[in-house]
């Protein structure tokens, strides 16, 4: 099942097949451009939609409307004349909009006109004492698997955090019959104040009512703890319990899985691999991609669509799909008449300045203290990296060569908010001055066979070899 | 830790676990099958040891990592499951000869 792109190049190639990407796809090839979609996984959907085409949960309440909603948008992309690849994973994109993908073990190589990146978002950090446990996992790996193999917590569960996912995850899992303990809530009670100048957008977007109903459907059934400022997991070689502090209140619970999320921030290595130029946004606390209105990045040829170009949501990442891939029809034929989407992406960006300020993640659950690891590849706790500051350590890229952080398989996906925030409080500087890890291809890891069977030119090879 | 959903009807895929045979479902990630396999799947890290167990499910954390038909560090978590599939857990340090 397994294929490599059919042709050398492409009009459009778009990389990720989430809703953004789908929106971006269809769009691209419904306006008659050669336009290829590259998805790491077995199907199309990303995350929000993740196993749309197969999941075995098949009774339409379980997953709720908003699931359902994207299989429209899985069709339209796969009757729309593009060229859709699974399980492809694109290990490099450079300026010449050259792209590296690995299929099955072989990688090939396409040039695009255009690239859309819609590589979407990953959960942050949450770096709490045994938070690498076995036993500890995101909010977002429980749902993966409900979503995917109707898999449901059936041990004692907490689940700890913040955030519409949290609710949501905790709605699913409730109402396939799984188990949660208890509820951690971390949100700080100085966001609701904060967040409510922004309250009118909200409460006039379709988060509010649902939310407001997921809330009470879980709250119905699972104790809830609000106001934590303190969390802990521990146990030996696997998770035992969970300490919290609430108030005046400080308890541990047994616990064999505990659940943490507290939001979700753009995973750019690959933009950032491409020299995408990004800035530390103040108000999301992550690194987003400079953009114009449509979505084109710093790299000419190259635009951002979805929660990779800052955190919108899945409406407002369809009709960035679409605007990026409108862009992309201009490019070609700049007499085409395309669809002004402004008006329709501010309606889906309804509400977001309220969740942002709201669910603002606490300094304590960002900035670790002590032992508690924050590269999880190479175990380099806090403490460590500010010992390394002490002696002459200036920022994540430096750290590198003190630490090895950020140097192991996942490449700073899991550790580099934190180190730049650690480090920008270490040494009293902002996270944008600090900066962030230097990333580069391989984006994702591959064998050097693989790498070695790559199809090499008369010129690639005179490139290195002597004499 | 999990369960399976009483709406779950996929066919089953015969796959084994450092060669003992385990049932799983048709379109289950390797990761998936594993952690609703029961059996202990604990990796051991090749820095320091430690035991670990899938974090984030969907390709960006590495704790997945498992060798996949003979295929050291495969991301267990994007690999769909394939009947009479060899996994073998990593523990520790890689061996050269792989």
């Amino acid at each position: 099942m397994n294929v490599t792109p059919k042709r050398d190049s492409y009009d459009v190639a778009v990389i990720g097949a989430g809703p953004a990407g789908l929106a971006a796809a269809a769009t691209a090839a419904e306006a008659g451009l050669s336009t290829l979609l590259l998805d790491e996984n077995a199907d199309p959907g990303g995350q929000v939609w993740r196993a749309i085409a197969s999941t075995p949960l098949t009774q339409r309440d379980t997953l709720g409307a908003d699931y359902w909603e994207g299989a429209e948008l899985v069709e339209a992309a796969r009757s729309s004349g593009a060229e859709i690849i699974q399980r492809a994973t694109v290990w490099s994109l450079d300026r010449n909009l050259e792209i590296a993908i690995s299929v099955a073990g072989m990688s090939a190589f396409v040039k695009a006109g255009r690239v859309i990146l819609a590589t979407g978002a990953l959960e942050r950090p949450f770096p709490i004492p045994g938070w690498t446990l076995p036993g500890v996992m995101t909010a977002g790996a429980a749902q993966t698997m409900l979503k995917s193999s109707g898999l449901v917590p059936d041990g004692r569960t907490v689940i700890a955090g913040q955030g519409p996912l949290l609710w949501l995850l905790a709605a699913e899992i409730l109402r396939l019959g799984g188990r949660i303990d208890r509820i951690l809530d971390t949100t700080e009670r100085r966001n609701y104040l904060a967040a409510l100048p922004h309250a009118f957008g909200f409460i006039t977007s379709p988060y509010f009512l649902k939310g407001l109903a997921m809330m009470r459907e879980v709250r119905a059934k699972v104790p809830v703890v609000t106001g934590v400022t303190d969390l802990a997991a521990a146990g030996d070689g696997q998770l035992a319990s969970v300490t919290y502090a609430a108030g005046r209140r400080r308890e541990t619970i047994p616990a064999e899985l505990l659940l943490l999320h507290q939001g979700v921030v753009p995973n750019v290595n690959l933009a950032m691999a491409a020299g995408i130029e990004h800035r530390w946004d103040d108000t999301q606390l992550c690194w987003s991609p400079v953009l114009d209105a449509y979505g084109n990045t710093s790299v000419p040829g190259i635009a951002i669509a979805g929660d990779g170009a800052g955190i919108g949501g899945a409406q407002a990442a369809v009709v960035r799909g679409r605007s990026a891939a409108c862009s992309a029809i201009k490019a070609f034929r700049p007499l085409a008449k395309v669809l002004d989407l402004n008006a329709e992406l501010k309606r889906a960006e309804r509400g977001r300045a309220f969740l942002d300020r709201l669910f603002r993640p606490p300094q304590q659950f960002r900035i670790p203290k002590g032992d508690t690891i924050v590269c999880r590849c190479e175990e380099v706790t806090a403490q460590d990296i500010l010992d390394a500051v002490a002696i002459g350590a200036t920022g994540p890229n430096q750290l590198k060569a003190y630490r090895r952080s950020g140097m192991g398989p996942c490449q700073g996906r899991l550790c580099g908010l934190t180190v730049t925030e650690l480090m920008a409080q270490a040494r009293g500087k902002s996270p944008q001055e600090i900066g962030y890890y230097r990333l580069r291809a391989p984006v994702k890891p591959i064998t050097l066979a693989e790498l070695a069977a790559v199809p090499t030119t008369e010129a690639d090879v005179k490139a290195v070899v002597r004499g | 830790m999990f369960k399976r959903s009483d709406q779950d009807n996929r066919p089953s895929v015969q796959i084994f676990v450092d060669g003992a045979a385990v049932a799983a479902r048709e379109g289950d990630t390797v990761s998936a099958a594993l952690l609703a396999s029961g059996r202990d799947v604990r990796r051991a890290t090749a820095v320091s040891g430690a035991p670990r167990l899938p974090y984030c499910m969907m390709g960006v954390c590495f704790d997945c990592l498992v060798t996949i038909d003979g295929v050291g560090n495969r991301q267990g978590c994007l690999v769909p499951v394939a009947e009479g599939m060899q996994i073998e857990i990593q523990k520790g340090k890689r061996e050269i000869s792989r």
